[in-house]
């Protein structure tokens, strides 16, 4: 049985209201409408198998809170995770700020219209430019991994309209495998991924096979990420891009933004295109959702050409000391020339890019560093702390680390699964258990700190990890 | 009752704000952080020995230096100078799909049980979410009628990406993956169709309209060939037109071995009353923060949900979410997945608005969405059409569906107004600039509104007053419309060629100052 009522989101489901406009159009019913225009052979004509609808808003509310009331937040519990995601200090105006009307239901709009948002999204990249030390910063991408992706084709478009032949893309072994994947399958029909491995004394990445492989000359791009996925700092990063340079490739660095205040933009260490995440600069954890991609080069017009999404360009006006913005040169992306775009581009991720901005302002030169400085000394606290557990060896490769941290728990005689399990028991989400993405480590766990994590926490983790491996409670 | 302001004194925010990079002074902080603890520091030893020394940062970023209050006011002041669907009666952005955020969505997700749990965390842990995922999927098949659903997509254009590779996994499994290098869209369907197509090889080939302004069925008998891997077509099209011969277009491709593809990223004219799968497609997607009301976000997040056949089910993004009965989990072992598109699971905040939604409308309310959205749309033609010098090329005097692409082209040669001009200027109205067309305009002088079931016959008249005011200046003072905007957030007019010559051209502040 059909029930339909006035439903507040829907002022014309009034009777009167609905009759006057039908009168106006002169039908009885709208099903007259529709059925002028739809065969009757594709109307669905059964009841959509949906639950009954909560009418109330408290109801509703109820509702949905209680079931998500059954997930438990790093609020309650201690959480040592990141592989990607990183929970940081969000200041309450970065949320103050990205829940306005104003910003959360723009969408489109132009230059005139939404100067607000244009000038909030062109100070995002001019912040952006600063922390990386570029001149070329991109509007947001879905996630660290779809700029990754464009890098990667963005390479091999530079080279191809300079009418060279290059399609291989060298990656360190270590690197993201759920963005290796993503990459993998998005530059199939234009690129092959390529492995380097690593020296496995060090982890880092071993130059003489990347020499070898470059000399082929078919490599169009070298990619690296500083810190690497596993937490250790490529420390070759100079070297790299002098060989990747030497071979005539394009050198792309993947940098943590939020190590930026303390540690060399990849921009100055001879890195061409600079790409990555910006959720760690203000945007909570939630459930992954927060990610969004920045891609960022010198500027070069062959590199301008090939960035495949929006880039917003500042324009002056025929008054001194103000500006406006637009959408520029879009004919880069499929919006402006559709199959001929450099790739396909879409909504994306704008508000996270506007946040970033409030994140970065608020933050300045001083935050920024202290930020870095305290993950470093936080990681570096824990990392002294867990080699004092027998059978258990914190940062195996000896590296300088950020932020993340290598847990090699193969002599301790069980499976990060079991550990992680008791963890949880004692309100602790241990690190990300690596043994599925690399199994030639065996039971390596991927530990994650940051400006949060405070030294009780770091200690009752390594009180639980030491009953657990040292006397075997399990 | 029912009164609308046809004389409405509107002025736009306009503080003209300086660059946050031009802002505040040196040692002034917008925020502090919690720092390491005095034992932590001393164990830890000195940051500068922590760092290798070849990646110490030489000078530090030129971050602005601002106190919070002044980097609060900056941004607040920048939100009043944009113009949301919260502010306006934002029937403009056709095929935006423009409703109302409902409020208590956003509530819902600013739970700490949802902001501040990890991706990482053992699914016993986030059993919420997961029952929210799981279930929105499972109401993603009744209303496509699909067989199975992903919801990793970040966005709708990352949905159809996927659907291709989803085409181009299921050819190449049938051993034709070379053969079939083809994908057919029509030149009214979203950019995505063939720019996604393009990005993963695909030759495209583009329908034009025909006279009733359909895409041209006997282009498309002449286009299908052993080579064709798919037809991706949205239905109705920008132009709101209903193609009646959809099923005709499906069963000739399906003759040609080819796979059919439907855009639904606006769904908002057919919920309920037709369903992709019943059409004989083989996939569509969603664009959650469209038809499913997730705030648009000035530009995303948004999220997407591939839909695809029982056929076609092992293909899709992985992981997915599943329920044994007892517990919800994410399902890696999808060994023919096309695998990862997104990092982690989507873009959950927006599954969550999407579920509430469904949750909040039910079978009827969702049906009743298509059929005010269709009452709507009509309606706003009729009234519209009444103007001088605006015309809706094409299917003349035939019903629409929620949208519909009209023309100024009359207006234009009588007056020398173009549609660009109309779209500044009805800014000064009070209303946010509207949506002209996607590249390249078929239509002359396009305007493409959408007034979608959250807006009231009182804002679709106040709507069309103000555009019959347009036209009217239009004829009486051109120069005052082509002048326009006045009433603005910017007050001043942009110099186009900043945005149009390379020389010019600065994504960021530092770069602008060195041009």
């Amino acid at each position: 049985m059909e029930k339909t009522f006035v439903h507040p989101y829907m002022p014309n489901s009034v009777p009167e209201i609905k009759k006057q406009m039908l009168d106006e159009l002169r039908v009885k019913d709208i099903r007259e409408i529709y059925e002028s225009i739809i065969p009757q052979d594709l109307l669905y004509k059964e009841r959509l198998n949906l639950p009954e609808p909560i009418c109330s808003e408290y109801e509703l509310k109820k509702h949905v809170t209680g079931i998500l009331n059954k997930n438990i937040s790093t609020e309650e519990y201690t959480s040592f995770l990141g592989a990607g995601c990183y929970k940081h200090q969000v200041p309450a105006i970065c949320d103050e700020v990205n829940t306005r009307g104003e910003f959360l239901t723009a969408y489109c709009g132009d230059t005139y219209s939404d100067h607000g948002k244009m000038q909030a999204i062109f100070e995002y990249t001019s912040m952006m430019g600063e922390l990386l030390d570029a001149d070329v910063v991109s509007y947001t991408t879905y996630d660290a991994g779809q700029s990754v992706c464009s890098s990667f084709r963005m390479a091999v478009r530079i080279h191809s309209a300079a009418g060279r032949e290059r399609s291989v893309i060298l990656v360190p072994a270590s690197m993201n495998p759920d963005i290796y994947s993503q990459a993998d399958a998005y530059c199939r029909n234009v690129a092959r991924l390529e492995k380097v491995a690593y020296v496995p004394k060090t982890g880092l990445m071993n130059l003489e096979e990347l020499e070898k492989k470059l000399k082929r000359g078919d490599v169009a791009a070298v990619f690296y990420e500083n810190p690497s996925y596993l937490g250790f700092f490529e420390e070759q990063a100079e070297e790299i891009a002098r060989l990747t340079h030497q071979y005539g490739a394009i050198c792309i660095a993947q940098p943590q933004v939020s190590s930026l205040g303390i540690i060399e933009s990849p921009m100055n260490l001879g890195a061409d295109i600079v790409c990555g995440d910006i959720q760690p600069l203000g945007m909570h954890l939630q459930y992954g959702g927060g990610q969004a991609g920045f891609i960022a080069s010198h500027q070069k017009l062959e590199y301008m050409e090939q960035f495949p999404t929006y880039m917003y360009g500042i324009a002056k006006t025929d008054k001194e000391d103000t500006y406006g913005w637009g959408r520029a040169m879009n004919y880069r992306c499929s919006h402006g020339s559709r199959e001929k775009a450099n790739e396909y581009f879409g909504t994306e991720t704008g508000l996270w890019g506007i946040t970033a901005g409030v994140y970065l302002a608020s933050m300045g030169p001083q935050g920024m560093y202290e930020l870095g400085e305290t993950i470093m000394q936080n990681l570096q606290y824990l990392i002294i702390r867990l080699n004092e557990i027998d059978g258990i060896k914190a940062n195996p490769f000896g590296r300088s680390n950020f932020q993340e941290v290598l847990v090699d728990f193969n002599n301790s005689g069980k499976t990060v699964a079991e550990i992680n399990r008791v963890l949880l028991e004692r309100r602790i989400f241990g690190g990300k258990d690596l043994s599925k993405e690399f199994p030639q480590m065996g039971q390596c766990g991927l530990y994650c700190v940051s400006e949060l994590t405070t030294q009780e926490e770091m200690d009752a983790l390594v009180e639980a990890l030491k009953e657990v491996v040292e006397n075997g409670i399990l | 009752m029912g009164y609308y302001k046809q004389n409405r004194d509107f002025h736009e925010a306009r503080w003209d704000e300086p660059f946050i990079m031009e802002m505040g002074n040196p040692g002034e902080r917008g925020v502090l952080i919690p720092r390491a603890s005095k034992e932590v520091r001393e164990i830890s030893g000195d940051v500068s020995e922590l760092v290798p020394k070849g990646l110490r940062r030489k000078k530090a970023p030129v971050l602005p230096e601002v106190s919070q209050m002044q980097v609060l006011r900056h941004y607040m002041r920048l939100s009043q100078e944009t113009i949301g669907t919260d502010l306006n009666i934002d029937i403009g952005l056709g095929t935006c799909t423009m409703k109302y955020s409902p409020k208590v969505h956003e509530q819902l997700v600013r739970t700490e049980k949802f902001q501040e749990i990890h991706p990482c965390q053992d699914e016993s842990t986030v059993q919420g979410i997961l029952e929210i995922m799981y279930k929105d999927a499972e109401y993603l098949k009744a209303i496509s009628g699909m067989d199975k659903v992903s919801l990793q997509p970040a966005g709708g254009s990352q949905a159809i990406f996927a659907n291709v590779q989803t085409i181009r996994a299921y050819f190449e499994d049938k051993g034709e993956g070379e053969q079939r290098n083809e994908i057919i869209t029509t030149i009214l369907s979203h950019p995505a169709n063939p720019g996604t197509a393009a990005t993963l090889g695909y030759k495209v080939i583009t329908l034009y309209p025909d006279e009733n302004g359909l895409p041209d069925i006997e282009a498309l008998k002449t286009a299908v060939s052993r080579h064709t891997a798919a037809l991706m077509i949205t239905n109705p099209e920008d132009t709101g037109i209903y193609n009646d011969r959809i099923r005709q277009f499906v069963d000739i491709v399906h003759e040609a071995g080819g796979l059919c593809v439907y855009d639904q990223a606006n769904l908002n004219g057919v919920f309920g009353l037709t369903r992709a799968r019943d059409a004989g497609f083989d996939m569509c997607h969603y664009n959650l923060h469209k038809s499913f009301s997730s705030p648009h976000g000035c530009q995303g997040p948004g999220a997407g949900a591939q839909c695809v056949s029982e056929e076609l089910a092992r293909y899709v993004a992985a992981p997915t979410v599943e329920f044994d009965g007892d517990k919800y989990y994410l399902d890696y072992q999808r060994p023919d997945s096309i695998g990862k598109l997104r990092a982690f699971y989507g873009v959950p905040s927006v599954l969550i608005r999407a579920y509430a939604y469904i949750r909040s409308m039910g079978a009827d309310g969702m049906k009743q969405i298509a059929e005010l959205s269709i009452l709507n749309n009509n309606y706003l033609i009729k009234k519209l059409l009444e103007i001088k010098g605006l015309s809706m090329p094409f299917a003349r005097g035939r019903f629409r569906m929620e949208q519909a692409r009209l023309s100024w082209q009359e207006l234009t040669e009588e007056t020398g107004v173009t549609t660009d001009d109309i779209c500044r200027r009805i800014v000064d109205y009070g209303f946010q600039d509207y949506f002209t067309s996607h590249h390249p305009r078929v239509l002359p002088e396009p305007f493409t509104p959408e007034p979608v079931e959250t807006y009231s016959k009182d804002d679709m008249d106040e709507y069309v007053a103000a555009f019959a005011a347009i036209a009217r200046e239009a004829y009486t003072n051109p120069e005052l419309v082509k002048g326009a905007p006045y009433k603005a957030a910017l007050g001043a007019r942009i110099d186009e060629e900043c945005l149009t010559d390379w020389s010019r051209f600065a994504t960021t502040w530092r770069a602008y100052r060195k041009l």
